[in-house]
């Protein structure tokens, strides 16, 4: 197996002032994620970089505090979830679920993310560079997620709240079984999901939306008024006999 | 669950490390199928020859069953035991005689593939213990694939292993499970294709294996499949020459794709191709939901 369980007394090698080294080859994602979980509300070490994750899964999951963490390649599965305050940056693609059930504070992924990205997330910021694979924002509960690509079928599926702004086009089914939750899509959409529909965009939509823009840093390159908006059609929120070919 | 694994060269010069490369690949898959392992590897054709991989219980005495051969007077070109596997290569004008001869000397030995260049291994157990007995890493190979398996429903025997080959040079393994099986084995079975086993997998072989025999390419074979093959999968295909992966449209089971100049490469998960050379300068990508990928060697 490649993980290395060498014992190594100070992993954590200062180079800058500020910022801390964990590199995966000479560690486990156990031992990182333990460190940051260990780390006290008022810590200096507030800058991390993560070398050679080697698409290693789980890392950087459950973090709770203000703290900075860079990795510096693709992830696996589950990278950043749970995620509480914490800004955690993948420099590459992350694999299922990245920022699943993320709470606060921001993820941003440089790359491509596989199925399910941001999955149940409550709060917080996903920002995705390049495109998104199935089921982006399932179940979505509060997240904002900003994928500046494009996001693949049953995207925002049974998504609840928050907002699913896509720079590019979506798959099939965008929004199926949506209850609430907003979704902007600059591009085009392949088919709407049951009981989702496009809804007028109207000035607070477009406030909203600058938002998302200025908070992934492309407020100026990208008009608001590009958009369409997406949402629930509130037919299928309660079962009824005569939808029941909809469901 | 199971993990997925398939490397195409195109780079001639990898070709001497394709072994230790698929090795790797299979072992980090460990963890996604721990039950058994398989692999198919496409190495060197000879000219008029055909290579049966056999299969027989642990213990058997190849040598002496090439011996046997010889003795009815056929052509044993060579005959390479490898642990429960030997590969046999025989003069193609004799090969159906081989065939008979060995059912009666040897009764106990299975043809389990038949190629010019493809060769096929799996065996119950761990997968570096399987790529182990078989000496994977010092095979040379132009592409190849390998399954580990995590059995769900069926029990853990070799046959129940992947990949499964169905056709002359042409393998598959898959992560998955169909629906349909049932039905298209039997309509499979009325064009007399004939199954070694009750596996889902085996009838998509056998699916891809018919298309490709009524003359369709290895991409329309993989986009007809598209319609017909009901269910979960990701598969990965291997026929001579070719190397083709499919996902369903609902695109559940894992899939990441790799390509540089020198190779295109497959796995379940990213980990699969860490350790590929100038992985770093690679084009990394998910396949996309029900398409039809497939990349063909020039001869």
């Amino acid at each position: 197996m490649q993980s290395s369980l060498a014992v190594a007394p100070n992993r954590a090698e200062s180079t800058l002032d500020s910022e801390r080294v964990f590199d995966l080859r000479t560690s486990t994602v156990r031992e990182l994620n333990q460190k940051l979980h260990s780390l006290s509300e008022d810590t200096n070490e507030k800058f991390w970089r993560v070398e050679n994750p080697r698409g290693r899964h789980a890392i950087a999951v459950g973090l709770d505090l203000p703290i900075s963490v860079t990795i510096n390649g693709h992830v696996g599965y589950y990278c950043a979830g749970m995620n509480k305050r914490a800004d955690v940056t993948v420099q590459g693609n992350a694999g299922v679920g990245v920022a699943e059930n993320i709470v606060s504070g921001r993820v941003h992924v440089r790359g491509d993310v596989s199925q399910s990205a941001g999955a149940t997330g409550i709060g917080g910021n996903l920002i995705i560079d390049g495109n998104a694979s199935a089921r982006c924002g399932i179940s979505m509960k509060g997240v904002n997620i900003l994928v500046k690509g494009s996001v693949g079928h049953m995207s925002a599926f049974m998504a609840q709240a928050g907002t699913l702004t896509v720079l590019g086009d979506a798959g099939e089914a965008l929004g199926d079984s949506i209850y609430e939750a907003r979704l902007y899509v600059r591009g085009s959409v392949a088919s709407l999901g049951a009981d989702c529909m496009e809804k007028e965009m109207r000035d607070e939509h477009k406030a909203q939306l600058f938002k998302e823009l200025e908070s992934a840093g492309i407020a100026g390159e990208v008009d608001v008024s590009s958009f369409r908006r997406y949402g629930s059609a509130r037919q299928l929120y309660h079962f009824h006999i005569d939808n029941i070919s909809s469901y | 669950m199971c993990g997925i694994v398939g490397l195409f060269l195109k780079a001639p010069r990898l070709e001497p490390e394709f072994g230790a490369l698929l090795a790797n690949m299979l072992e980090t898959m460990t963890d996604r199928g721990p039950d058994s392992a398989g692999f198919a590897v496409y190495g060197s054709p000879q000219a008029h020859a055909i290579k049966l991989t056999l299969r027989a219980p642990v213990g058997t005495d190849f040598i002496a069953i090439a011996t046997s051969l010889k003795d009815a007077g056929l052509e044993v070109r060579e005959m390479i035991p490898r642990d429960t596997h030997a590969v046999l290569t025989v003069s193609k004008n004799e090969q159906s005689k081989v065939v008979e001869v060995l059912a009666r000397v040897a009764p106990e030995v299975k043809v389990v593939g038949t190629g010019h260049r493809m060769e096929i291994y799996k065996e119950v157990g761990l997968p570096a213990d399987v790529a182990r007995r078989f000496s994977l890493k010092e095979m040379k190979g132009t592409h190849g694939i390998g399954h580990t398996r995590m059995a769900t429903e069926s029990a853990v025997t070799t046959a129940g292993a992947h990949p499964f080959t169905t056709g002359v040079d042409q393998c598959l393994v898959h992560n998955g499970s169909l629906s349909n099986h049932c039905g298209l084995r039997r309509q499979l079975g009325l064009k007399g294709i004939s199954f070694a086993t009750q596996n889902d997998t085996e009838v998509a072989a056998a699916y891809i294996s018919n298309r490709l025999s009524e003359g369709d390419t290895l991409g329309q074979a993989l986009e007809a499949g598209l319609g017909d093959l009901d269910g979960f999968y990701t598969f990965v295909v291997g026929t001579e020459s070719g190397f083709g992966v499919l996902r369903d449209p609902i695109a559940c089971k894992p899939a990441v794709m790799a390509e540089t100049d020198d190779y295109v490469a497959f796995g379940s998960e990213y980990r699969v191709l860490v350790d590929l050379p100038d992985i770093e300068k690679a084009h990394v990508w998910e396949p996309k939901p029900a398409h039809a990928y497939f990349w063909q060697r020039g001869n």
